[in-house]
């Protein structure tokens, strides 16, 4: 594959990075659609509106697939709706993510690339743990993408996360989590981003600045 | 003849020479029409005395100006501009009446100054609304508030034209004789011998004026309807044409006979009409006369500067006109500032209604008849009204200019005062254009359906369908159903061969509009492609999917099953229209084309193929990603 990106060794080098955007209902969206319309608007960031393009669920696996190859950073951006992705995206994994392309004999078009999962989720923080109404925290619940990337042979960051989002405007949290969102995508764009610290937190907007190199070349692992 | 085919040719010369290039030069066609005016007027000499009897007739394209008017105002939106007609109109009309009569009592008697007062208190109705509507001013704040002060104004000159005879003054009587006949009512017609209600009493006449009135509104509302009706179902154009012109001169007369203003009982029977299905066609009908007369009108204001007078008090004149333009537009800026407008807004109202204007010219005639003003004094405020005209496209200019660019910078929360852009016309209003229009409509989406079917509108309208009589390939049409400012159009009427015409025209003069058209087969859906169209639909290939796809779940064909073949087949038959496109000639029929035949054929055969292939082993597209990985795959995955 052309573009695998050797692990940990790819300081300064140039990432494509893929936004596959799912939400059935932008329109009232308050927090993704910032988020989508700032990831948009990156140069070297690829932004695709899954719901706009696939309104009828009829999704064009070759399209979909060429544009998983042209890319080294794969990302999902939607609300949490059940502990999951919204239907179109799981729609999107079953038909894309095909025997022979992504896993299993002669699957391995995606060995490699970096996977992430940025999603808000309605409950608070403190729901989100053994103790919480929701009993696991959001890297656990979210197992499942992990081991799909992990069968594919993909590298699994941990959730890009925003908790309590259907409040979050109210309570002035929008302009920083978006500011954040943008930065991730630059740094990973960049390959400014310590993958193997990363790679065991529970959610990447923790330790932002301590997992992203500054802007000038600087090099990844320090 | 002959001097009538001579004159015709000097003013049609004139117009069309000057008009394009003053608008070509930015300076608006009102002001084109005024230096043709000019030109073939006191400079060239090439016209002379019969102006006046032209601008009499001229005086219609006014009237039928406030009929179109009227025919944009639904009379809801009349009801709203209430405050501003009477308050606005009114407060400008008084104080400006007061002001001037005012300053004039410093040199004339006090008769005198009233009637100065009156006739410089009024503006120009055909200049300020050709150009807001030229300028797209419109629909502004600005625009409505000029609208309700000119409103007021043509209500105004009714009492004023009653007023005048009582202030005669004792000194001029005798000396004015000589005058009479030179002004009546506007609209050319109001001779004081055609009069019905010279006599009356003052109760009578009260009640002649409100069943004139009434008459308007009632037979306007009522009796128009069936007879358009009737005209229409003979689909003769030039008689619906002429039926329409019949409406406005007749109305025009009936109020002339009862001494009210022909401008304002048009305007009123716009009103009354801008409901019906017949509004655009009347619009389309009756612009292009409004159109020529208002710039014959222009024209004889513009050959009516007596430049012997002019020359003779050059600064006495020009004195009076600046002098009158900066009172008039104090009070109006001090209105507009009372009435809270937007900023940009006050500069366009000041500047837009400053002049005096050609009822003006009405009160002056009327004044001098009636021996209220000397004539040498009639003479001059003559040239002021007409040179006050000649100016307002300057200060125009001076709004565009020099205010506008000022205040675009912090103005732009007003910007959305413009309404009703980016609508949708729907062409034909069939079965096809009924179920766009509705769901556009359930979506919260404006609207506006044309169809030359006057039943198939009618029935519209019975259930609510906001739809219009007329022509939708007639450009004129399109235009007044707000082509220039729609989103998209839906070509979906059923004339084939029109259809692609209109998808052509729309693509040559209106190439923003978003295109949709409904193709009757495949090789109009060709043609309609080949015409520019965004998107052609097939009208009945839907329904006959759906229809295929309820025969295959009766045969036992599982629900979603039955669904993926549909899409599969869809998907398919749109890469053939794609491929057969290629082949395609439009000048040979289908039948008789080889290759496409051929294609055909073979396109056919693998539609076949991928649906019983996708039958017997489940591994066709529509399949792909259900389908399940080879048996035993899972051995290999943990190595």
């Amino acid at each position: 594959m052309p573009n695998q990106l050797p692990l940990g060794e790819s300081a300064g080098a140039r990432r494509q990075v893929l936004t596959l955007f799912a939400h059935p209902s932008a329109n009232r969206s308050e927090v993704n659609r910032p988020m989508a319309e700032a990831a948009a608007a990156l140069e070297g960031v690829t932004f695709v509106d899954l719901y706009a393009e696939y309104p009828t669920f009829e999704i064009d696996v070759d399209r979909e697939q060429a544009r998983l190859l042209a890319h080294d950073v794969i990302c999902f951006q939607h609300p949490l709706y059940w502990y999951s992705t919204p239907a179109l995206l799981k729609e999107w994994q079953d038909l894309v993510l095909e025997y022979g392309f992504a896993y299993g004999t002669g699957g391995t078009a995606l060995r490699g690339k970096l996977f992430f999962d940025a999603l808000t989720a309605g409950g608070p923080e403190a729901a989100y743990c053994s103790q919480g109404y929701n009993h696991f925290t959001i890297r656990e619940l979210l197992q499942p993408l992990e081991q799909t990337a992990a069968l594919c042979g993909m590298i699994y960051l941990p959730p890009f996360a925003l908790f309590g989002a259907r409040t979050a405007v109210e309570e002035g949290r929008l302009n920083r989590h978006v500011g954040d969102w943008v930065r991730l995508l630059e740094a990973l764009r960049d390959g400014r981003v310590d993958i193997a610290r990363a790679s065991d937190l529970p959610r990447l907007n923790e330790h932002l600045d301590a997992l992203i190199a500054p802007p000038p070349r600087a090099a990844v692992g320090t | 003849m002959d001097g009538f085919l001579f004159h015709a040719f000097v003013y049609l010369c004139a117009a069309v020479i000057a008009v394009p290039v003053a608008k070509r030069l930015g300076l608006g066609s009102v002001l084109g029409y005024l230096i043709a005016g000019i030109m073939i007027g006191p400079v060239l000499n090439i016209v002379g005395s019969e102006t006046e009897q032209l601008q009499h007739f001229a005086e219609l394209g006014v009237v039928l100006m406030l009929f179109l008017i009227g025919l944009e105002l639904q009379p809801r939106v009349l009801w709203q501009m209430r405050t501003s007609l009477l308050g606005l109109g009114g407060l400008q009309v008084f104080a400006t009446v007061a002001l001037t009569t005012a300053i004039a009592l410093l040199l004339v008697d006090w008769r005198s100054a009233l009637a100065i007062g009156l006739v410089l208190s009024l503006s120009s109705t055909a200049i300020v609304l050709q150009t807001f509507e030229e300028k797209g001013l419109a629909r502004t704040d600005g625009g409505r508030a000029g609208l309700s002060v000119l409103l007021f104004q043509d209500i105004a000159v009714i009492p004023m034209l009653a007023l005048i005879p009582l202030l005669a003054l004792p000194e001029v009587i005798g000396t004015g004789v000589a005058e009479t006949g030179s002004g009546h009512g506007p609209g050319g017609g109001a001779d004081a011998g055609m009069s019905l209600v010279a006599g009356l009493q003052g109760w009578a006449y009260a009640l002649v004026v409100l069943a004139a009135v009434a008459a308007v509104v009632f037979g306007g509302h009522f009796l128009t309807r069936p007879l358009f009706r009737f005209i229409a179902a003979s689909r003769l154009r030039e008689i619906f044409t002429a039926a329409a012109l019949l409406l406005v001169l007749g109305i025009a007369l009936l109020m002339t006979l009862v001494d009210l203003s022909p401008a304002l009982g048009t305007f009123l029977a716009g009103v009354v009409l801008a409901d019906s299905e017949f509004r655009h066609e009347l619009e389309s009908d009756i612009e292009p006369f409004k159109g020529l007369l208002l710039g014959l009108f222009f024209i004889t204001v513009g050959a009516g500067i007596d430049f012997g007078v002019l020359s003779a008090s050059l600064f006495v004149v020009l004195g009076l006109t600046l002098g009158i333009i900066v009172l008039k537009g104090s009070v109006l800026f001090a209105l507009a500032n009372l009435f809270r407008l937007p900023v940009g807004d006050r500069w366009l109202f000041t500047l837009a209604l400053a002049q005096a204007g050609e009822f003006g010219f009405v009160l002056l005639g009327f004044s001098l008849q009636n021996q209220v003003l000397p004539p040498e004094l009639a003479k001059v405020l003559n040239l002021v009204v007409a040179l006050s005209m000649l100016l307002t496209p300057v200060l125009f200019i001076v709004y565009d200019r020099l205010i506008l660019p000022r205040l675009s910078g912090g103005d732009q929360p007003d910007a959305d005062e413009i309404d009703e852009q980016g609508a949708v016309v729907i062409a034909g209003i069939g079965r096809f254009g009924q179920v766009v229009n509705r769901t556009l409509v359930a979506a919260g989406v404006r609207t506006v359906v044309l169809d030359h079917d006057a039943a198939a509108v009618e029935r519209m309208r019975r259930i609510g369908i906001r739809s219009y009589f007329g022509d939708a390939c007639r450009p004129d049409l399109l235009r007044s159903a707000g082509i220039e400012e729609a989103a998209a159009i839906v070509i979906a009427i059923d004339d084939r061969d029109r259809a692609v015409e209109l998808a052509e025209y729309m693509r040559r003069e209106h190439p923003r509009v978003h295109l949709v058209a409904r193709a009757h087969d495949m090789d109009h859906l060709y043609l309609l492609r080949k015409a520019g169209v965004d998107m052609a639909v097939r009208e009945v290939f839907e329904s006959s999917l759906e229809a295929g796809s309820a025969i295959l779940r009766t045969l036992g064909v599982h629900p979603y099953q039955a669904e993926k073949m549909v899409r599969a087949f869809r998907r398919h038959d749109q890469e053939s229209l794609e491929q057969l496109y290629e082949l395609w000639d439009e000048n040979l029929e289908m039948s008789k084309n080889v290759a496409m035949l051929e294609r055909v054929r073979a396109r056919t055969a693998s539609e076949h193929d991928a649906l019983s292939r996708d039958r017997a082993d489940l591994h066709d597209r529509s399949e792909r990603g259900w389908t399940p990985p080879p048996k035993g795959y899972a051995d290999d995955l943990g190595s």
